[in-house]
């Protein structure tokens, strides 16, 4: 079997990050548990936000528990592929807006 | 009408999962031998439970046989139209004989499709008939519009005051027709109506009629009140169609659903989210500590999960024809691995959550 860098069964293992630091570890987790709870957004939206940042940040552990997470929730297909585009179209809009810099910078050494 | 499309089960294709020897052994071995996973006998002893038992009998559920119109893909009693396994009057009249004095107070007959057994309505009427607080029968709704002699099912039903369960794993046409079988959305939705038509499922209606939500994945239910919300929402707005509650059931790695895992390669992360959702407050109130399952053939198990992967109640008294309720709440119950799907989250039952 090849070797890659990412595994997915070590998404299981994520847990154990606390047994090599238990206070900052536990407190992640804690801050984590509490973040996606029911609150002013319902956890079916901030289930949709985890997906579209797990996309922008690539993160593949990331995507696999949010795309499950959104099945158990009856979130749809069609629902999730917005959020992606949602998240994809606000990292495309961060590296167009740059272009303003160049087009500045353009006009200040042009004569 | 919209044809149903339908393969063949387990059994019929003599496939190695047919052999409920051959799921156990699956159950038992790999990551639960390997110690990698907790064995659930285990997982319950961290929590003082050395075995399970029995607390007051409150739902018989009676399973009056395998034979059904669908193949669902996730069906964990590999159930189909070739299945034959069908109950005889004989063995109904020995369940007549003991609804009469069981102190269970819900009556919930199951299948298969448990319409197509040819005396169905003969043992609803008769059992009707004994004063059993909630009388349920579990239908898959398609059966209703499958043959001109359903039709009338919904008429005969509320003539009996039976409270309906149906299966329905989504709102969708695609999701459902993809674990059910091409058909089963339009027709289930055909079905609802015409149960809210004779009142089933209407707001303050006492026509009982609740859905069941179980995933089409290998992934588990989430909150059971949150799924009713989106469930009543889009059915209500798409189709006009009211019901009472929905449950959400986690499916059990057995039968049809295991041969899934198995094929989809998802069985052993299927079997870590079943062991990672273990809730210690679910346990003491499984659905085996309140109820007894009784097969075509009138055998008694602990529930229709361990029904159909052949584990008799551990108890003297094995049959429905030795029935004596006293001895059976004495035994143990037994358990093996699929019992984590009982236990995670909230908590499954054939009444939804538990915990």
């Amino acid at each position: 079997m090849s070797k890659t860098y990412y595994d997915p069964a070590d998404l299981r293992k994520f847990g154990k990050i606390t047994e090599w630091s238990e206070e900052l570890g536990t407190k992640f987790f804690d801050y984590y548990g509490k973040v996606f709870e029911e609150g002013a957004l319902s956890a079916r939206e901030k289930s949709l936000i985890a997906l579209a940042v797990s996309h922008v940040v690539k993160c593949p552990y990331c995507i696999d528990a949010y795309t499950k997470d959104g099945l158990q929730r009856g979130i749809t297909k069609e629902e999730m592929m917005e959020a992606v585009h949602a998240g994809a179209a606000i990292e495309s809009g961060a590296t167009l807006v740059h272009g303003v810099q160049m087009m500045n910078k353009y006009e200040k050494l042009s004569m | 009408m919209p044809e149903v499309k339908t393969k063949q089960s387990l059994h019929k294709r003599n496939d190695e999962l047919a052999n409920t020897n051959r799921q156990l052994e699956i159950l038992n071995n790999g990551i639960f031998e390997s110690g990698e996973l907790p064995k659930f006998a285990d997982k319950i002893a961290q929590n003082g439970h050395s075995s399970l038992q029995p607390k007051k009998l409150e739902i018989l559920q009676i399973n009056v046989g395998y034979m059904c119109n669908q193949v669902c893909e996730h069906c964990h009693v590999d159930a189909g139209p070739d299945r034959k396994e069908i109950m005889t009057r004989e063995t109904m009249q020995q369940c007549l004989d003991v609804i009469k004095n069981t102190g269970a107070h819900t009556l919930d007959l199951t299948g298969g499709a448990p319409e197509m057994n040819p005396n169905f309505r003969w043992f609803v009427e008769e059992a009707s008939k004994l004063g059993i607080k909630d009388f349920i029968v579990r239908s898959n709704l398609t059966i209703i519009r499958a043959n001109k002699k359903y039709y009338d099912l919904p008429d005969f039903f509320a003539a009996h005051n039976v409270h309906v369960v149906s299966s329905m794993p989504h709102w969708t046409k695609g999701k459902t027709d993809k674990q059910r079988g091409n058909g089963v959305f339009d027709a289930s939705i055909k079905a609802l109506q015409e149960l809210n038509d004779r009142g089933y499922g209407m707001p303050d209606s006492k026509l009982r009629l609740d859905l069941v939500y179980n995933p089409s994945g290998a992934f588990l239910p989430t909150n059971q009140e949150a799924m009713q919300k989106d469930f009543k929402k889009a059915l209500l707005e798409d189709f006009n169609i009211n019901f009472h509650q929905l449950f959400a059931i986690t499916n059990l790695p057995i039968s049809r659903f295991l041969d899934y895992l198995i094929a989809s390669e998802n069985y052993e992360d299927y079997m870590y989210s079943l062991v990672e959702a273990y809730n210690p407050s679910a346990v003491s109130n499984v659905m085996c500590t309140n109820t007894i399952s009784v097969s075509w053939d009138g055998w008694l198990y602990d529930c229709d999960f361990n029904q159909m992967l052949g584990l008799k109640v551990a108890s003297k008294v094995k049959h429905i024809s030795d029935y004596n309720e006293e001895v059976l709440q004495k035994r143990n119950i037994v358990i093996s691995q699929h019992c984590y799907g009982c236990t995670a989250g909230a908590g499954s039952s054939c009444q939804g959550t538990v915990a």
